[in-house]
């Protein structure tokens, strides 16, 4: 069902799906930025229309709502574990298509490869999709190459906002009633995608291990600076380090802890003694690029990066992640002709 | 207050039934455990406030599981700091571990060095115990004498199987061998290699050196199995310290046979 309102009614509507659930969206932050003065886009809880972003494109993903970047896990008192509670309310997030695709990622490490994770599914099952529609794409976006520009379904609602005016498209029937009380008008709504990005990146089918050892990978031994911003703007970056914490001097009550890691950090395959592994930048920079376009994929079946762009655009030293694909690419097929 | 014992994440108390102490630094815990074990599989012992480590079990029994445990880092400082009757917190068991009825048949070499013997010490007891002894054959080197483990089992080893012992150097005097275990693995005799097995697990040099010994040797490499040592946060397939490339060392190793992991590239 397609409505039509306007921001007052959006945020009626807002108030009314609120009594019951959180509702969380991207929210630009004056001056928050990475410099003075300058805007972050980043996630919050939300309670009316205004204070949700949807012309700009959010710096940070969704992700923390599912994988905090620090989260605790249990409390430990004197001879007791006990686990930590949970707001047991229904959240809906609001993203956009790469997003929402990134979802099925978070999902396949989380809920599936052996293990459920119990953290992780308890507050899944309580996540609901709000779809932000595309009419742009913008700066770094490469989702059509990866096949996400497009959502097929998962959501309660998309919205559109064009020329003042929210458009709706709502595929829940319970919500389409409190959007049919504040509707403007009713019409047949799409939610808007984009097909075609300024960035296209060619994805290498089997990568050879002639590639792990290419020369390519050692530019970035000398640009990155290993600082992991790109991991932790990634919707699909899942990976985590456990943390005891306590209150006390004497140790006796604490929690532990998961905090967001990231493989580009000094520290991330250290083992007790000394041991470890991928000492360079270049070598990391192979780890986590053949993860998100390869390596996934031969566990998985389809590719982790879902083309949202935010690694370029937060890298400090203006690495393009994308070239980095192109370049694998170009030395895959490279090999391919040269035997 | 969710269900404690479905949460993989929470630990469960284990008694320290006994400690044997083999070097001021190396001594194994005899943990109270019922339940499928596997040697070369892990646990992560914990410790509030200080963290959890993966431990590889060493020893199996009826109702208990023997972590040999190195004093190398702020989890395993703490471990030591406890006594028999304490309880340590632990989850687990993880991995895959060694399947011991593979080796059983024919003509098996393993080579094993430092706490890389835990892991395979398991395989060994397995070996000692079969019809054929003789073809068994099992190189374990320690850095010193003084670096020694699991004394008593050496000495039933020696006299149920072919077995090696050397150390990479010893003060003056010392009547046993000495050199690096590769040293040793021309002197094994092997009849049939084209279908002999090996296992090898120890410092990531030391697995290397040595399997390019044994396939110089003629060992086929799907008959060569290793065991990786990774950082490992959970256990769980979760964290992703443990992964390289497609694989997860905590679900999928951490024993690998060596036509797999010649592939994985860190
Ligand atoms: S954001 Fe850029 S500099 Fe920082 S780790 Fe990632 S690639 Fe390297
Ligand atoms: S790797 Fe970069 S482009 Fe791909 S999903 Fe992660 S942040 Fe987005
Ligand atoms: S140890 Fe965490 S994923 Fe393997």
């Amino acid at each position: 069902m397609g409505y039509v309102l306007s921001r007052d009614s959006f945020t009626r509507v807002l108030k009314k799906i609120g009594q019951s659930r959180r509702i969380y969206a991207p929210v630009n932050k004056v001056g928050e930025g990475r410099f003075t003065d300058v805007d972050v886009v980043r996630y919050d809880f939300v309670t009316e229309a205004p204070e949700i972003e949807l012309d700009k494109k959010s710096d940070y993903a969704f992700k923390e709502i599912l994988t905090p970047l620090s989260q605790t896990l249990f409390f430990f008192t004197e001879d007791e574990v006990k686990e930590a509670d949970m707001d047991e309310r229904e959240v809906i997030i609001f993203l956009r298509s790469c997003d929402l695709h990134a979802v099925k990622r978070l999902d396949a490490i989380y809920l599936e490869n052996k293990f459920v994770d119990p953290f992780y599914k308890r507050i899944r099952d309580k996540v609901r999709f709000a779809l932000i529609g595309c009419g742009r794409s913008y700066e770094d976006c490469f989702c059509v190459s990866m096949g996400t520009n497009r959502a097929d379904g998962g959501y309660l609602f998309s919205v559109d906002m064009i020329g003042g005016k929210y458009y709706f498209d709502v595929k829940d029937d319970e919500l389409a009633a409190i959007f049919a009380s504040e509707a403007e008008s009713e019409q047949a709504v799409e939610a808007r995608y984009v097909t075609e990005n300024e960035v296209k990146v060619t994805i290498p089918g089997n990568v050879p291990v002639s590639v792990y050892k290419d020369p390519l990978w050692e530019e970035y031994t000398v640009r990155c600076i290993n600082c992991g911003r790109c991991n932790f703007v990634c919707p699909t970056c899942t990976c985590f380090t456990m943390q005891d914490i306590f209150y006390t001097d004497n140790g006796r009550v604490g929690e532990r802890r998961r905090v967001g890691a990231s493989c580009m950090v000094d520290g991330y395959t250290n083992v007790a003694g000394g041991g470890q592994y991928r000492r360079t930048n270049g070598e990391r920079m192979r780890f986590k690029v053949l993860h998100k376009i390869h390596d996934f994929r031969k566990r998985f079946g389809f590719d982790m990066c879902v083309g949202c762009g935010r690694c370029d655009m937060v890298c400090p030293e203006y690495i393009s992640y994308a070239n980095i694909i192109n370049k694998v690419n170009d030395a895959v097929e490279g090999g391919a002709v040269n035997g | 207050m969710g269900n404690m014992s479905s949460n993989p994440y929470v630990p469960f108390p284990s008694k320290i039934r006994e400690i044997i102490r083999h070097t001021e630094k190396e001594y194994t815990f005899r943990m109270s455990f019922t339940g499928d074990v596997k040697p070369g599989q892990f646990f992560e012992v914990s410790v509030p406030r200080y963290g959890e480590a993966p431990i590889s079990v060493s020893g199996i029994g009826e109702d208990f599981v023997d972590l040999t445990i190195r004093k190398v880092g702020r989890v395993t400082n703490e471990v030591f700091e406890k006594g028999e009757g304490r309880t340590l917190l632990l989850r687990g068991p993880y991995g895959n571990g060694f399947d011991t009825s593979l080796y059983e048949d024919g003509e098996v070499i393993v080579i094993a060095g430092g706490t890389g013997v835990s892991p395979v010490r398991g395989v060994i007891d397995a070996l000692a115990g079969t019809s054929a002894p003789k073809d068994k054959h099992v190189i374990v080197g320690f850095r010193s004498p003084s670096d020694m483990l699991f004394r008593d089992d050496l000495k039933r080893w020696d006299e149920a199987l072919d077995l090696i012992l050397t150390v990479d150097g010893a003060p003056e005097g010392y009547e046993g061998r000495i050199g690096l275990v590769t040293k040793y693995i021309p002197e094994v005799e092997i009849k049939d290699v084209a279908n002999a097995k090996a296992v090898v697990v120890g410092p990531p040099p030391m697995m290397r050196f040595s399997v390019k010994d044994l396939l110089a040797k003629g060992f086929r490499e799907e008959n060569i199995w290793i065991s990786q040592e990774r950082k490992m946060c959970c256990g769980l397939g979760k964290c992703g310290h443990c992964r390289i490339g497609e694989t997860y060392v905590c679900l999928d190793g951490p024993v690998f046979n060596y036509s797999e992991s010649k592939n994985m590239l860190d």
